[in-house]
């Protein structure tokens, strides 16, 4: 175990370097002088030479890079140029929004998508098959915002059960909680939920199809046992690496999302900090989900060793 | 018993070419006839369109759909229907133009990759995790934002944003293909590296990277309207359909039309794309049947 873990993490930090560096050029694709360009339009001289030092832009790009480093380990991601607040103060203020509608977003996407794929798989070729496919391919194809608005205007407009949009905090009362976050949940959801179903299909369609699950069979056990008992809990270990993997797919719904139903989590600071030219925050913002990404996988990785003993047996 | 057994044929349909063994699977044949009308709309646009897509009229504001304006107008008067034929031009442009910039570039680092190995090898695969661990749109939107908002730098950012999926695709096949033996048979008659490369190992990766192209296109399109949505793409007046959902979302109370048809466009267009890309992979792989 330890040496899978010291394995992975000679992985890991090559990874988090290239992380950096792609990070921090970023920042040289604006056009012209950054000063110039962080300076917004009136560009005043005095604020321009204050960034210039304070970005050390007379050094050169490795010097810069190292300082950037340094600060990035140090907790320092840089400061909001708009709202004058270190960015990663700003990242942890609106992260709780955000894992509040991932999380919700996971459940119902595990709640449509397993049951989903287990059906479709032990239903092969039948018009429950089919009918999960489609559903799936529909999750897939339905650009999230839209889905949004289409709820907008089902929810709010035509039946009047709804408010539009706004955020409601998880200590309203449970009714107004699911009210506000049942639609930009399940909008993030659906689209996880058919990347699982398509997942749990194709896994559970090879255990079905093993030697211990015909034993099983042939030792009489009824069929919900040894499709439950048997075949899921063994189908279900790569969905461990897979929830890990679908980080990105949450993110990137809930920057959408958090547009469409104006809710105040991370997609939306970092929408404003791209229309605010807020350079240090969109640099900030992902690095932090660039570096959650690679730890989170890490983590599932190590999951995954702990609960198949055949790979830490390997 | 006099001669020998004839050698095995090959499948019937693994001689067929590969558009009939995709047409004779009902729901890629549907996708493609799909994807061709949209192309077809596209280019046919100027002809197509009832109305200048840019034309305001104040006195035909958020009118609902009728036979004058079949989708209805937006906002400021514009024809929704002529808009929607001319956003299929944006919406088709960024997911093959996105496609491209990432099989450029993915496709000669993932050979280089997977046929030299060791450090190069290396290299390229931490380089690739590092970009992978980037979600998809939140790297392209930050791409997006640094480079500047429009069309042509929505295509860029998409572009390599996917790019490490082709990396990783053409690393992969490479490495599998480089073990054969007539990769080994070439090398032996003195083919140098690049060549075999280019020649034996590029065309046998070709059938993977074609369906994986496809999906791809599919997920750009959806990433061109996200950002489109967003304000980082196509910008006002020019018609995108993730544009004016923008602007929909904003008059879903009073006129909903604005909202109905460029999200269906979009929708029927991805699907379509996805059904291809399946049906494709499926045509292209020999253990599978139709409609399995």
């Amino acid at each position: 175990m330890l040496t899978f873990l010291a394995r992975r993490i000679a992985i890991v930090v090559p990874t988090l370097v290239f992380v950096s560096m792609l990070i921090f050029s970023l920042q040289q694709l604006l056009p012209g002088d950054p000063a110039v360009v962080l300076a917004g339009e009136d560009r005043d001289p005095a604020v321009v030479a204050y960034l210039r030092g304070k970005l050390h832009l007379d050094e050169p790009l490795a010097v810069r890079y190292a300082l950037w480093v340094k600060g990035v380990l140090q907790g320092d991601l840089g400061e909001s140029q708009r709202m004058q607040k270190p960015v990663l103060g700003l990242i942890l203020e609106k992260l709780p929004v955000t894992l509040e509608l991932a999380a919700l977003a996971m459940a119902i996407a595990l709640c449509i998508g397993i049951p989903a794929g287990v059906l479709s798989a032990v239903r092969r070729g039948t018009a429950w098959d089919y009918a999960a496919s489609m559903v799936a391919l529909w999750g897939l194809s339905t650009p999230n915002f839209w889905l949004g608005i289409l709820m907008i205007l089902l929810f709010s407009v035509t039946l009047g059960w709804l408010p539009a949009s706004g955020y409601v905090s998880p200590f309203e009362p449970a009714r107004a909680t699911l009210a506000g976050w049942g639609r930009p949940a399940c909008v993030v959801g659906t689209a996880i939920a058919a990347v699982l179903m398509r997942h749990t299909r194709s896994a559970m369609l090879q255990v079905l199809s093993s030697d211990y699950v015909r034993t099983a069979r042939a030792k009489g056990l009824a069929e919900p046992r040894v499709v439950l008992l048997h075949a899921l809990r063994n189908a279900l270990i790569p969905i461990v690496t897979l929830g890990a993997l679908e980080l990105g797919t949450l993110l990137s719904g809930a920057v959408l999302t958090e547009q469409v139903f104006t809710i105040p989590g991370f997609g939306k600071l970092i929408v404003d900090a791209v229309f605010n030219r807020d350079y240090a925050v969109v640099q900030g913002v992902v690095l932090f989900t660039a570096t959650a990404y690679i730890a989170l996988n890490l983590l599932a990785d190590v999951a995954y060793v702990l609960i198949d003993p055949r790979i830490r047996v390997s | 018993m006099a001669g020998s057994a004839p050698a095995p044929a090959a499948p019937a349909s693994a001689r067929e070419p590969l558009l009939r063994r995709l047409l004779t699977r009902r729901a890629a044949a549907f996708g493609l006839a799909v994807v061709v009308l949209f192309g077809v709309v596209a280019l046919a646009a100027p002809l197509l369109a009832p109305a200048d897509p840019l034309a305001t009229s104040f006195g035909a504001i958020r009118k609902a759909p009728s036979a004058a304006h079949w989708m209805g107008t937006d906002e400021i008067g514009r024809d929704v229907f002529a808009r929607v034929l001319f956003g299929a031009r944006a919406s088709l442009l960024a997911g093959i133009v996105s496609v491209l910039i990432s099989l450029s570039i993915g496709v000669p680092v993932g050979l280089l990759a997977g046929y030299a190995g060791g450090l190069t090898d290396q290299l390229i695969s931490r380089l690739t995790d590092a970009l992978l661990a980037c979600p998809f749109l939140i790297l392209a939107i930050a791409l997006a934002a640094f480079l500047g908002p429009s069309l042509t730098n929505a295509m860029i950012a998409i572009g390599i944003s996917a790019t490490p999926i082709f990396i990783r695709l053409t690393r992969g096949q490479a490495l599998s293909i480089k073990a054969e033996d007539y990769i080994l048979a070439a090398r032996a008659v003195g083919n140098p590296g690049w060549r075999v490369a280019l020649r034996h190992v590029l065309p046998n990766a070709a059938p993977a990277l074609i369906v994986q192209s496809t999906l791809a296109i599919a997920a750009a399109i959806i990433a061109e309207a996200s950002l489109s949505f967003l304000g980082l793409g196509q910008q006002p007046p020019a018609p995108s359909w993730g544009s004016m959902l923008n602007t929909a979302k904003n008059y879903v109370g009073n006129a909903p039309w604005m909202a109905v048809w460029p999200g269906l466009s979009i929708f029927l267009l991805v699907l379509s794309f996805n059904l291809v890309g399946d049906g494709l992979r499926d045509a292209l792989d020999p253990r599978r049947t139709p409609g399995a």
